[in-house]
């Protein structure tokens, strides 16, 4: 019967439409880029070969050290931030909610769906100092403290972004971590109860053994994601004060559209497809083998 | 912190709990739990409360009352303006327009494909569908500089039609993925079974292929419709004409055309574009829930 599953005619016809958009707009693009690290201009102005140069500038430019300590340093915290609440959400839906969470956990979602910048602009509001005082600052100005002006400040601004994502993301990985906690089967929770494990200790040495899986793939997603930052941080501090919240998305960007160097702005990105690559492959391969000793 | 109390408290309830404990106890033991569970409530709709009574409020209200007071009247002026003089309108036109047909052919491509590489028999399926996958990780920045190009040699600048390639080519990778899963729970069976009957594979793929993953389809498409609607990069990249701007890219250019303190609009807008998305949202959350965490499970 196999010989009627090898249709040829039918593979062509229905995988060929999609493997043709496929190559032309997303993988030609990928060896282009790579092209174009090599050369300079764009390609309104036109290009011109520029050797190495593009990397030598790479591993010279402030900016790109400054937007790359930016880019970790957020995909670590919102990364932490992300599989910390949500796995504290997700016990708290299994354990002590129960059946009843739907509800709650319909609404934790929520925000996961809404619009990236619709939700910056919110909390730029949220967070305003001038020229009127958003909820934050009012709410610190009846406890008797002073309005802070929380978007004018790098390092300040850094946690407001921490907190807008986390509070648009926690629900989404409450679900997803749910999931591999209600899979977890009740009779070895009950026989380790049964043992004596109570409450933080059937936690570690039973709960977080059993979804080491899942937790593992959502840190894999969270810092796939975090590391692609650019919505948010556009829409919320468009990168400033100055440059200090610039990731590299947005550097690339800015390099690419603002000055028009597409080279340079290749070379950018392919630096941040390398980390990307990196950090995917060296979490794989590290709880591969954590896995294996288990 | 919270955690041991969360933690006593399901053993409180649970059936093998010692039975000495009155229900008095159960009832303060319950209260940690509780308090937590109001404060995240709060945590979560406050900020969507506050934005749905800002956007009635006027600038007025907005500069001399303090930011939790009501509105004093409800009346739709701000959203009449974000809608009319904000070009609200045309921005959501434009971003149906560009999203239609991107999901139209995402799930017809992706489905299709995703039956060709797991049902179908062939050399090479397995390099296909990692090559797919492999797209999953590419972050969209690495493709952006060469589509501009392309497009603009093409001619196709000006138009929605650079959104609505890009949209379908970075939407494959994760729905052929998705699809060729679900197509591996079909018995091959069936489809050996149309063919006795005369039927084409293709013709096996319309007729009974695809209809019987429709509600994989459907969460799919779903998902999709979330990420295109959302999406800021590649819309900001490819409409450089404020004609032709998306929902998300006017949003974000929306303060320009008021002047940056004209809150009454502001807020209608992102209430327009927040509450559009939650009505479609409580329809859809348990689908919505179930795809989002399902495709990042397997990305």
């Amino acid at each position: 019967m196999n010989n009627v599953l090898g249709d040829k005619k039918a593979v062509v016809v229905l995988l060929g439409p999609a493997l043709l958009v496929y190559t032309l707009a997303m993988l030609v693009p990928v060896f282009w880029s790579l092209g174009y690290t090599f050369l300079s201009g764009n390609a309104i102005t036109g290009f011109t070969f520029a050797g190495l140069s593009n990397f030598e500038k790479l591993f010279s430019d402030p900016a790109v050290g400054e937007a790359l300590w930016f880019t970790v340093r957020y995909a670590v915290v919102i990364t932490a931030g992300q599989v910390l609440l949500g796995y504290f959400l997700s016990l708290l839906y299994v354990f002590a909610l129960k059946r009843g969470s739907s509800l709650i956990r319909t609404l934790v979602f929520f925000p996961v769906v809404l619009p990236t910048v619709a939700v910056a602009l919110l909390f730029q509001k949220m967070f305003e100092i001038a020229p009127q005082n958003g909820l934050v600052n009012s709410a610190l100005n009846v406890f008797g403290m002073g309005s802070i002006d929380w978007l004018g400040d790098g390092s300040r601004a850094f946690w407001v972004i921490v907190i807008m994502d986390l509070w648009r993301s926690m629900g989404f990985y409450a679900v997803l971590l749910y999931t591999g906690l209600v899979d977890i089967p009740e009779d070895i929770l009950e026989s380790a109860r049964l043992d004596g494990a109570q409450g933080l200790r059937l936690i570690r040495h039973i709960v977080l053994p059993l979804s080491l899986p899942v937790l593992l793939s959502s840190i894999i997603f969270s810092i796939n994601g975090t590391l692609k930052v650019f919505d948010s941080i556009v829409a919320l501090t468009n990168g400033g004060p100055g440059s200090a919240t610039t990731p590299l998305t947005l550097h690339m960007f800015r390099t690419s559209f603002t000055y028009g160097d597409y080279g340079y702005g290749s070379t950018v990105a392919l630096l941040l497809t390398i980390l990307c690559l990196i950090v995917t492959l060296f979490i794989f391969r590290s709880s591969r083998r954590d896995l294996t000793k288990d | 912190m919270t955690a041991p109390a969360t933690l006593r408290e399901r053993t409180a309830t649970t059936p093998s709990a010692p039975p000495r404990r009155t229900p008095r106890i159960k009832v303060l033991k319950r209260l940690p739990v509780q308090l937590l569970v109001a404060l995240l409530l709060i945590v979560e709709i406050y900020p969507l409360v506050w934005l749905f009574m800002g956007s009635f409020k006027t600038q007025d209200e907005f500069l001399n009352s303090p930011v939790w007071t009501l509105p004093q009247n409800f009346s739709f002026d701000n959203y009449t303006e974000a809608w009319t003089t904000g070009n609200l309108a045309t921005y959501v036109g434009n971003s149906l327009i560009a999203t239609i047909p991107s999901l139209f052919l995402i799930v017809l491509f992706g489905v299709a494909a995703g039956f060709a590489l797991e049902v179908l028999v062939w050399k090479g399926r397995n390099a296909v569908l990692l090559t797919f996958l492999a797209g999953i990780m590419v972050p969209g920045q690495m493709i952006l500089l060469p589509l501009f190009s392309a497009y603009f040699q093409v001619g196709l600048t000006g138009t929605l039609w650079p959104l609505i390639i890009t949209y379908t080519a970075t939407g494959l990778p994760l729905t052929v993925f998705m699809m060729a899963t679900y197509f591996r729970a079909v018995p091959r069976e069936v489809f050996e079974a149309a063919t006795l009957d005369g039927a084409s594979m293709i013709r096996a793929f319309f007729s009974i292929g695809f209809p019987m993953v429709r509600n994989a389809v459907f969460t799919v498409a779903l998902v999709q419709f979330f990420f295109i609607w959302n999406d800021l990069l590649i819309a900001l990249t490819f409409t450089n004409n404020a004609q032709l701007n998306t929902i998300q890219v006017g949003l974000l250019n929306f303060t320009g055309e008021f002047g940056a303190v004209q809150y009454g609009p502001l807020f209608a807008a992102i209430c327009i574009n927040v509450f559009g998305t939650l009505v479609l949202y409580l329809f859809l959350n348990q689908r919505v829930m179930k795809g989002l965490a399902g495709g990042a499970v397997k990305g």
